[in-house]
């Protein structure tokens, strides 16, 4: 064998222990796209309190504080459609399955912190501790991404570390808590969007 | 030449490296898992699991998943060892050179 056999040898290697084990279609477009959902519901949030609850972010009642839970579902439902639909796309370009075991496995990875995370928060929130809320669901999607990493692209892990250390700040001054969401959901979702676009999918 | 006598002639094939390739990241593997991602025959495919059960770096169960059988592999601890010093072997053949 010559020198370049065995260098396609370790290449095709690498390739089949990323292939078999990781999902790497993630688009980085479908990022920035959950980052602006998120900044938009985030400003209907904003300016429906600022009006109509006295500028208030925690004491919600009535109406309002349940078009907010539906902005934040809408958000949620959004990113999730949109980082399906570029995902699927992506997939096809790459010729990989989107519905395989690495897939599978990363879905069932990330799904359950998230899955538990949300109940979570709906307990706290149906207790009327409002000002919890924006950290815990930094914190468990943090953990829902770490969790994730180790079936898709590694570099998610970054991402999810930053959510939990903005989680943990914004459990520990609640008052910030909304402006820590913004900054986790919206922002860094485009910074990180933008920076798995231009690493992964401009090739 | 301690080099070339860790590269190991039972690895000496693409098939055979890539099933340890995808039995080293994953608990284990069935058989058209591996038969997709290496995109080889049946036949051709269980030549060569049986060349590296019987050499004992993978372990083969076979099950039944309802009435279908199943046939899943992973890797041993020598598999392990083995597939490592290959590599190592390889990479330092190529940094050689």
């Amino acid at each position: 064998m010559s020198n370049e056999d065995y260098l396609s040898d370790i290449s095709e290697i690498k390739n089949l222990m990323n292939k078999s084990s990781r999902f790497i279609s993630l688009s980085g477009l479908s990022g920035i796209l959950a980052g602006i959902y998120a900044l938009i519901g985030a400003a209907i949030a904003y300016c429906l309190v600022i009006t109509y609850s006295g500028g208030t972010l925690y004491i919600f009642h009535g109406w309002v504080f349940w078009t907010c839970m539906a902005v934040l579902l809408m958000v949620a439902l959004l990113s999730a459609v949109t980082g399906m639909l570029l995902t699927t796309k992506k997939a096809k370009k790459n010729g990989e399955k989107i519905w395989d075991n690495s897939s599978k496995r990363l879905l069932f990875n990330f799904l359950v912190p998230l899955a538990v995370g949300g109940i979570y928060c709906t307990i706290i929130l149906s207790q009327g501790r409002y000002g919890q809320t924006g950290g815990l669901m930094l914190i468990f999607y943090g953990l829902a991404l770490v969790s994730a990493s180790k079936y898709s692209l590694g570099d998610i892990k970054y991402l999810g570390y930053i959510q939990i250390v903005l989680g943990l700040i914004a459990s520990y001054y609640p008052g910030f808590g909304f402006w820590l969401w913004v900054l986790g959901f919206g922002i860094m979702h485009i910074v990180y969007g933008t920076w798995m676009h231009f690493k992964y999918d401009t090739k | 030449m301690s080099i070339i006598t860790n590269i190991n002639k039972l690895f000496d094939h693409r098939i055979r490296l890539g099933i340890m390739s995808i039995l080293m990241v994953n608990e284990y593997a069935d058989f058209n898992m591996l038969k997709e991602l290496l995109g080889a025959t049946d036949g051709n495919l269980a030549s060569h699991t049986k060349a590296l059960e019987k050499a004992e770096y993978i372990l083969v169960e076979k099950q039944f998943i309802g009435r279908k059988p199943n046939t899943r592999y992973s890797t041993t601890k020598l598999g392990k060892a083995e597939f490592k010093k290959h590599i190592e072997a390889l990479e330092k053949l190529i940094k050689k050179t």
